[in-house]
């Protein structure tokens, strides 16, 4: 497991998984959207709108995860001085942006048809619009600062302050009364949702998992020779 | 105790007094962050002419009527209290009895609440639209899920 946090083993690794991860991640993403398109049934009430989902709950965890992956390495950048924890700020943060961005879009494009409406200030809706700026801010404060060990923590504690928000987001349906519905899949109870549209989620999700594993593989590589040869 | 473990729990310890900080923060302030009343919850309330609130929960069974071809009049209720609104516009295509709605509006007086805004909540419940027929055939059609 040293290539977790190892940069040279890391690149080892990297090149063995890049070309699987790329080929999985196109079947995936093309059974994917055979099953959400033809394959899985119109909802009893949202009808064909359902289908939305299956891009939108799979880059709304995909945002989640992120955070927590870079949540993780800050710890052990800042707690066990492992470089490759900042490398991973660095190169995944513009990763967690994106599938945000794509959330929050889905999202809007949802909830006029159901909600009747684009965008309403409920805590869910908020919580994910601060993940985005939270992120933004990132990727920003990753191109400031000339002092390269400076930026490193200064960009490592933002990110764990910015961890609290993680619980919000998920809890904020449970919490507070919200226009957004609570959780249809969690750990403890059976998830309310069908199986013939479970199957397609679950693909999606693996799908957007693929995506973001080999665009994160290609900036972490990046982000790896641009240290060594010092232009950052 | 190492240097390293020292840092990571003092990482730890302050992320946990942050998170207990927010969240005081936050639950101090629940009635701001939430989005809507329920109906319950405005009886508790002073009810104050004219401000803009937003009330949710279920639109009531046979309460919807049709005043004009565009204005309407329905219940709001949380099956413990019950508010009549008024409303003209376009209303969501989700909208309809038994279904989850949010209302924005102000009470006109102590007792009808006039909407400016209605939305259509929905619930986190999927199914596949055969299977409610299915369903209704067999007589295991839970109502709550309408």
């Amino acid at each position: 497991m040293k290539f977790l946090v190892n940069p040279s083993k890391f690149n080892k690794v990297a090149d063995y998984v890049f070309l699987p991860v790329l080929i999985l991640s196109i079947i995936l993403f093309f059974t994917g959207l055979i099953f959400a398109f033809y394959l899985s049934p119109d909802d009893y009430q949202q009808g064909s709108t359902v289908r939305i989902m299956y891009v939108h709950v799979p880059s709304a965890w995909l945002a989640l995860l992120t955070y927590a992956i870079m949540t993780l390495y800050s710890i052990a950048g800042l707690a066990f001085r492992i470089p490759f924890g900042f490398i991973i700020n660095t190169a995944v943060a513009p990763i967690g942006a994106v599938f945000t961005l794509i959330c929050i879009l889905s999202g809007s494009l949802w909830g006029k048809p159901m909600w009747g409406t684009w965008w309403v200030w409920d805590a869910r809706l908020t919580s994910v619009a601060i993940l985005f700026i939270i992120y933004i801010i990132i990727i920003f404060m990753n191109l400031s600062f000339e002092n390269r060990a400076v930026r490193e923590k200064v960009v490592a504690i933002f990110v764990l302050v910015g961890s609290i928000n993680l619980p919000i987001i998920k809890f904020s349906v449970d919490w507070w009364n919200t226009l957004h519905q609570p959780a249809t899949i969690s750990k403890l109870s059976k998830p309310s949702i069908d199986p013939s549209m479970m199957i397609p989620l679950i693909i999606m999700t693996l799908a957007f998992i693929m995506v973001g594993l080999g665009i994160a593989i290609l900036r972490i590589k990046t982000e790896i020779i641009s240290r060594k040869s010092n232009l950052s | 105790m190492s240097l390293r473990f020292q840092r990571l729990l003092l990482i730890l310890l302050t992320l946990v007094i942050i998170l207990s900080a927010v969240l005081l923060i936050l639950y101090n302030t629940r009635e701001n962050v939430s989005y809507f009343y329920t109906p319950s919850e405005i009886d508790e309330l002073e009810i104050v002419i004219n401000k803009t609130i937003r009330i949710g929960g279920f639109v009531e069974n046979d309460s919807f009527n049709k005043i004009s071809s565009s204005s309407f009049k329905f219940n709001i209720t949380d099956e413990k209290a019950s508010i009549l609104v008024t409303f003209s516009g376009i209303l969501p295509d989700l909208f309809r009895e038994g279904q989850g709605a949010v209302i924005e509006g102000a009470f006109v007086d102590n007792d009808i609440f006039k909407a400016t805004n209605v939305f259509a909540k929905h619930d986190e419940n999927y199914m596949p639209a055969s299977i409610k027929k299915d369903l209704k055939d067999t007589g295991y059609w839970n109502k709550k899920y309408k």
